[in-house]
């Protein structure tokens, strides 16, 4: 290791494979008592399971059937994210942004991956990618095109570069063709990629 | 900073001679190729590992040993060399190890024997046991505080962002202000009311809570090539680095 001796950087002082530096970190906060292993995996399964995009695509199907819960949701979200139960670790300060004919809204962070938990769970991995952290705000047009998103002249793009602790979710506009379902239905058609503005709803495969 | 030594010592933040590099700032660089769609069921961690090393670092925060501003921190005073090369997870690992040993959980010595050489006594009352998690990660952090600095800017106002957008208060510390920003002229959009500021609290220098502003800026104000005269991008700026756009005028003319 080209630094083993940094007094900086302990790190370097781990097996260099990351499976066995994160067994031999957990090994020793164990035996010390600082972790629980069950803690682990209810970590773990939680986010794999319980909590996700499925919260947010919630969200967004009671945004387009109720024009109410929209206004407010829109106004001051917390206290109607509270009630639903989506709130917690990286969504304590949400605000929700609108996709409308003139304005799209694309969310990023550029400075590290900060993203909304508990609406959306853990990001992807190109959410977290040098690639989208560095081209989304310069270039968002050529980003959204490689998610096969092409958008009009008539509509303008705004980046959300999360670089403090309020969290972004977009909002997108319903789909006309979605005129009959009900909430429960419109949920399939809200993707993870259209809450962070990559993607735009479409009909369930 | 010799190896072994303690947290106690460690005020003014991650490991002394270490600073942040910056290469986490990355916002507008050229040269990163496309990206990679995923489908909506690729699984939320491609490897067992990944889900450890977020498991192990929310655990670990826990321990109520760091705030989130101070491990974002020991993240980006990895070296430019692991940050490039380290993978996402990996550099959340390594910041892991780096931290507890700054914080003095842990000691270079057990990081290099890979096994605990010493009891936390004082330590083992606060870890995260399972029947706690689901309350630790519904509970949250909030950073809104009360504050007694009076909010400068009202939505609408025109701002401009300090050329010297680093940290004011330690050289090479901590600073959330992207650098593709510095001395832009942009609009207050939004007012957030006043917010931890990281600056501070990532060094151990308390809260110090700031009036926080998303700002908004024509895309075309900040690079050169717009693909559209009319996109924008909005950040959120702390009021330290914010100044009224017609006194920044007023001086320069």
């Amino acid at each position: 290791m080209p630094h083993d001796s940094d007094p900086s950087h302990p790190h370097s002082l781990l097996p260099p494979d990351p499976a066995l530096r994160v067994q031999a970190l957990e090994t020793i906060l164990r035996e010390k008592g600082l972790i629980d292993p069950d803690a682990l995996a209810a970590i773990i399964s939680t986010y794999e399971n319980d909590i996700g995009p499925q919260n947010g695509a919630r969200v967004v199907a009671k945004a387009w059937c109720d024009d109410g819960f929209r206004a407010r949701l829109l106004a001051d979200p917390m206290p109607l994210l509270q009630d639903l139960g989506f709130y917690g670790r990286q969504g304590e300060h949400m605000v929700i942004v609108e996709n409308t004919a003139a304005l799209h809204n694309l969310v990023v962070c550029t400075l590290c991956s900060c993203y909304p938990w508990p609406l959306l769970g853990i990001p992807p991995a190109w959410y977290k990618s040098d690639a989208y952290r560095a081209r989304a705000v310069r270039e968002p047009r050529r980003v959204l095109a490689e998610f096969g998103v092409s958008l009009p002249d008539s509509t303008a793009i705004r980046v959300w570069d999360s670089t403090a602790e309020i969290r972004y979710l977009v909002l997108p506009m319903r789909p006309p063709e979605t005129a009959d379902l009900d909430e429960v239905a419109l949920c399939d058609w809200v993707s993870r990629d259209c809450m962070i503005g990559m993607g735009l709803p479409r009909a369930p495969k | 900073m010799r190896l072994g030594q303690s947290g106690l010592h460690d005020r003014h933040g991650p490991a002394a001679g270490a600073k942040m590099s910056r290469l986490h700032d990355m916002g507008g660089r050229i040269g990163d190729g496309p990206l990679h769609p995923e489908t909506a069921d690729a699984p939320v961690f491609a490897k067992d590992w990944h889900a450890r090393a977020l498991a192990l670092t929310l655990a670990s925060g826990a321990l109520g040993q760091w705030s989130l501003d101070r491990s974002r921190h020991q993240r980006e005073c990895l070296s430019p060399q692991d940050y490039m090369r380290f993978s996402y997870y990996e550099k959340w690992l390594s910041g892991l190890a780096d931290i507890l040993v700054a914080t003095g959980v842990l000691t270079t010595d057990e990081l290099k024997a890979g096994r605990s050489l010493s009891s936390a006594p004082d330590l083992t009352q606060r870890c995260l046991k399972s029947e706690r998690v689901q309350k630790a990660l519904s509970s949250g952090g909030p950073t809104l505080r009360d504050s007694q600095t009076v909010a400068q800017f009202e939505v609408g106002d025109r701002v401009i962002v300090r050329r010297f957008g680093h940290n004011s208060l330690v050289a090479g510390g901590h600073s959330r202000l992207p650098r593709y920003a510095r001395g832009a002229e942009g609009q207050v959009l939004n007012y957030h009311g006043a917010h931890i500021f990281p600056d501070s609290n990532a060094h151990g220098l308390g809260e110090a809570p700031e009036p926080l502003y998303s700002v908004v800026f024509l895309r075309s104000a900040l690079w050169s090539g717009a693909e559209h005269p009319d996109d924008e991008v909005v950040l959120d700026i702390w009021q330290p680095y914010l100044q009224p756009a017609s006194l920044a005028k007023s001086r320069t003319s």
